[in-house]
C-alpha cells in the first residue's frame, strides 16, 4: 500500500452532535493511476441533511462524490486508501456488495441522462432490475417517484411517451424520480443544475429542500449561492484536500481558513 | 465563357461529375436491366413470372415462374439471418462492451479478414466442411441444402452485422451506462437493457445491410444449395436462389431470347429487393443519427 501523506492540517469538523453521521470518511486518499486526486479526506455527512461540496474545477469534489457509490470503479487504475463507512459498513471492504451500495446510494448526474425509453420505463428501470414484474406495483412506484420528484403533474398524461421529448429541467427531475424509485437512503447530486436554465434550477433547488426530510443529500456544486441556499453543511475542497467543513451559514459568513475566505469572496476559482 | 471556364468552376464541375458517378451508374443499371427485361413483360407477360415452375429449357412447355426462385432466396436468407443475427449481435456486444483492449485488437482484424474472403473460397469451405456436416448431423441423403447455403451465407453476413452493430453500440453515450450502473444494475443487465436497446436502430440497419449482402450473394450459395428450382419450406431441401439461377443459366441462353429476357426479369427483381433493403437501412440509420 501507499504511505499516506502526513495530514498538514485537520479540517474543522463541527457537526451538530444530534446528527447521526450516515457517511463517515476517514483519512481517505484516492488515486487515478499515479495521480492522487484526493488527499487524506476526513469528513462526516449527517443523515437527513444536505451536504454541499464546493471548490474550483478539478479540486476533486466530483471525485469525492463518486467514491461514495463507487462509481470510480468504472475507471481502470483507481485506488483507494483509507476508509469510507456508510451506516458503519466499510464500502471498500473486500467482498462489499457494490450493487447493494448503489441501491442505497442513488445518483443524479451533471447532464440529465434519461434512457431513450418512455418516461414510465425510465422510472421503472430500477425496480425492474430488482425483480419487480407486477405491472400494478410498478405503476404505483412510478407514480410515487414522479410525485416525489415534483414532475408528476407535468407528465402524468404522457408517461408512455419518450423521455427524450421532455425539456432539460424536466429530464433532470425525471432522473431524480428514477433514482428515488429504488428507495435509496442517500442521494448524490453531481452539479445537477449546471446544464439547466435559472427557472429549472430554481425548481430543482426547491425539490432538494423538500427531499432533505427523507433523504441524506450530498450535492456537488460550483455555484456558491446554490450551496448557501440549499445546504446545511458545506465542505470546501481545493487541490484534492478538504480545506474546511462546517455549517453552511457559518462557513459562508465566518470562514476559519484563509483559502476558504478567498474562494467564497471570489478572489480565485 | 470566361466565367464558365474559371478554375473554380472547372474544379466544381469535375468534383460534381465524380460524386454523381455512382448515381448515374445505378440509374444506368436499372435502365439497361429494364430494357432487356421489358419485351418479356410484354410478350409472355408478367403473369408468366407468377408461376410456380421454373422450366426454361423444357421441350414440352417452357415456363418461367420465378416463385420457386423467390422462395429459395427467401428461405436461405431467412435461415442465414437466423444464424447470423444472434451471432453477429453477440459478437458486436462482446467486442465493444466486454472485450479488453488487447482482445479487441485481436478480434477486429479477423472480422475484417472474414469480410474480405472471396465468396467462392467460402463456397469451397461450405462444400468440404458444412455440407458433409449437415448431411451426417441430420441424416440426409445429400447435404446440399438450404441449410448448408444458409450457414455459408451467414458467415458472409457476419462481418457486416458485427462491424456496423459495433459502431452503433459504441455510439451509445456513456451517460446511459453510468445511469444504469448507478441504479445498481450490473454490467450484463446494463448491456442488454440499456445499451443494446439504445443502439437498436443502428443494429437494425446492420441487419438490413447483412440481408442485402445475403440476398445478392451468388457463388457461395450456388456451390452448396443443390440448385433444385422447387418451392421448398424445409431447411433440408435443395433450393435454388435467384442469383444462382442467373449465374448458372446466363452463359447458355440464346442472346435476346425469351429465356434470356426472363433472366433479366429475375435480375430486375433482385436489384429492386437489394435497393429497397439499402434504402430502408439508410432511413433507419439516419433517424438514429438525428436523435
Amino acid at each position: 500500500m501507499v504511505t499516506i501523506q502526513a495530514p498538514t492540517r485537520q479540517p474543522h469538523l463541527q457537526p451538530d452532535p444530534a446528527d447521526r453521521a450516515q457517511v463517515a470518511i476517514r483519512n481517505m486518499s484516492m488515486f487515478y493511476g499515479p495521480v492522487q486526486a484526493l488527499i487524506d479526506i476526513t469528513m462526516d455527512m449527517p443523515a437527513s441533511r444536505v451536504t454541499a461540496l464546493i471548490g474550483p474545477s478539478g479540486c476533486g469534489k466530483s471525485t469525492l462524490l463518486r467514491t461514495l457509490n463507487r462509481m470510480n470503479d468504472i475507471i481502470p487504475g483507481t485506488r483507494i486508501v483509507g476508509e469510507v463507512r456508510i451506516d458503519g459498513d466499510d464500502i471498500f471492504a473486500p467482498g462489499a456488495d457494490v450493487t447493494a451500495l448503489r441501491r442505497k446510494v442513488g445518483m443524479v448526474f451533471q447532464k440529465p441522462n434519461p434512457f431513450p425509453k418512455t418516461i414510465f420505463d425510465n422510472v421503472a428501470y430500477g425496480p425492474r432490475i430488482n425483480g419487480i414484474r407486477d405491472r400494478g406495483r410498478l405503476a404505483d412506484i412510478v407514480e410515487r417517484s414522479l410525485i416525489r420528484a415534483a414532475i408528476w403533474d407535468e407528465v402524468k398524461d404522457r408517461v408512455n411517451q419518450s423521455a427524450l421529448a421532455l425539456s432539460g429541467g424536466q429530464q433532470q427531475r425525471l432522473c431524480i424520480a428514477r433514482a428515488l424509485a429504488v428507495d435509496p437512503e442517500i442521494l448524490l447530486m453531481d452539479e445537477p443544475t449546471s446544464a439547466l436554465d435559472p427557472r429549472s434550477t430554481g425548481r430543482i433547488e426547491e425539490l432538494i429542500t423538500q427531499l432533505r426530510r427523507e433523504y441524506t443529500i450530498i450535492i456537488v456544486t460550483h455555484n456558491m449561492q446554490q450551496a448557501a441556499r440549499v445546504s446545511d453543511i458545506t465542505g470546501f475542497l481545493y487541490e484534492g484536500r478538504l480545506i474546511e467543513v462546517g455549517d453552511t451559514d457559518r462557513l459562508f459568513t465566518a470562514p476559519k481558513v484563509k483559502q476558504t475566505e478567498d474562494y467564497i469572496t471570489g478572489r480565485f476559482g | 465563357m470566361q466565367r464558365l471556364l474559371s478554375t473554380d468552376n472547372l474544379v466544381r464541375i469535375a468534383l460534381f461529375a465524380a460524386s454523381s458517378t455512382s448515381v448515374v451508374i445505378v440509374a444506368l443499371i436499372f435502365a439497361f436491366l429494364f430494357r432487356e427485361a421489358f419485351p418479356f413483360l410484354r410478350d409472355p407477360g408478367v403473369g408468366e413470372l407468377a408461376g410456380t415452375r421454373w422450366m426454361p429449357t423444357s421441350m414440352q412447355r417452357q415456363s418461367f415462374g420465378v416463385l420457386p426462385l423467390i422462395t429459395g432466396s427467401l428461405l436461405v436468407t431467412f435461415l442465414a439471418s437466423l444464424l447470423a443475427v444472434p451471432f453477429g449481435i453477440c459478437g458486436a456486444v462482446y467486442i465493444s462492451e466486454v472485450a479488453r483492449p488487447v482482445e479487441r485488437e485481436f478480434l477486429k482484424p479477423f472480422v475484417e479478414i472474414l469480410a474480405g474472403i472471396p465468396s467462392v473460397v467460402l463456397g469451397f469451405f461450405g462444400l468440404v466442411a458444412v455440407v458433409p456436416l449437415v448431411k451426417s448431423v441430420f441424416h440426409l441423403g445429400s447435404g446440399l441444402s438450404a441449410l448448408s447455403a444458409a450457414v455459408v451465407l451467414g458467415l458472409m453476413a457476419l462481418p457486416t452485422i458485427i462491424s456496423i452493430s459495433e459502431d452503433a453500440i459504441r455510439g451509445v453515450p456513456d451517460a446511459y451506462r453510468e445511469a444504469s450502473l448507478a441504479l445498481g444494475a450490473n454490467r450484463i443487465t446494463t448491456i442488454w437493457r440499456v445499451v443494446v436497446p439504445a443502439a437498436l436502430p443502428g443494429i437494425t440497419a446492420a441487419v438490413m445491410l447483412g440481408f442485402g449482402r445475403v440476398i445478392g450473394e451468388t457463388m457461395g450459395v450456388m456451390m452448396v444449395s443443390g440448385n433444385a428450382a422447387q418451392i421448398a419450406f424445409s431447411p433440408f431441401e435443395s433450393v435454388r436462389t435467384m442469383t444462382a439461377t442467373i449465374a448458372a443459366e446466363m452463359g447458355e441462353v440464346v442472346f435476346g431470347g425469351v429465356h434470356y429476357r426472363a433472366l433479366f426479369c429475375v435480375g430486375l427483381l433482385l436489384l429492386a429487393a437489394t435497393f429497397a433493403l439499402n434504402m430502408i437501412a439508410q432511413r433507419v440509420m439516419k433517424r438514429y443519427q438525428n436523435r
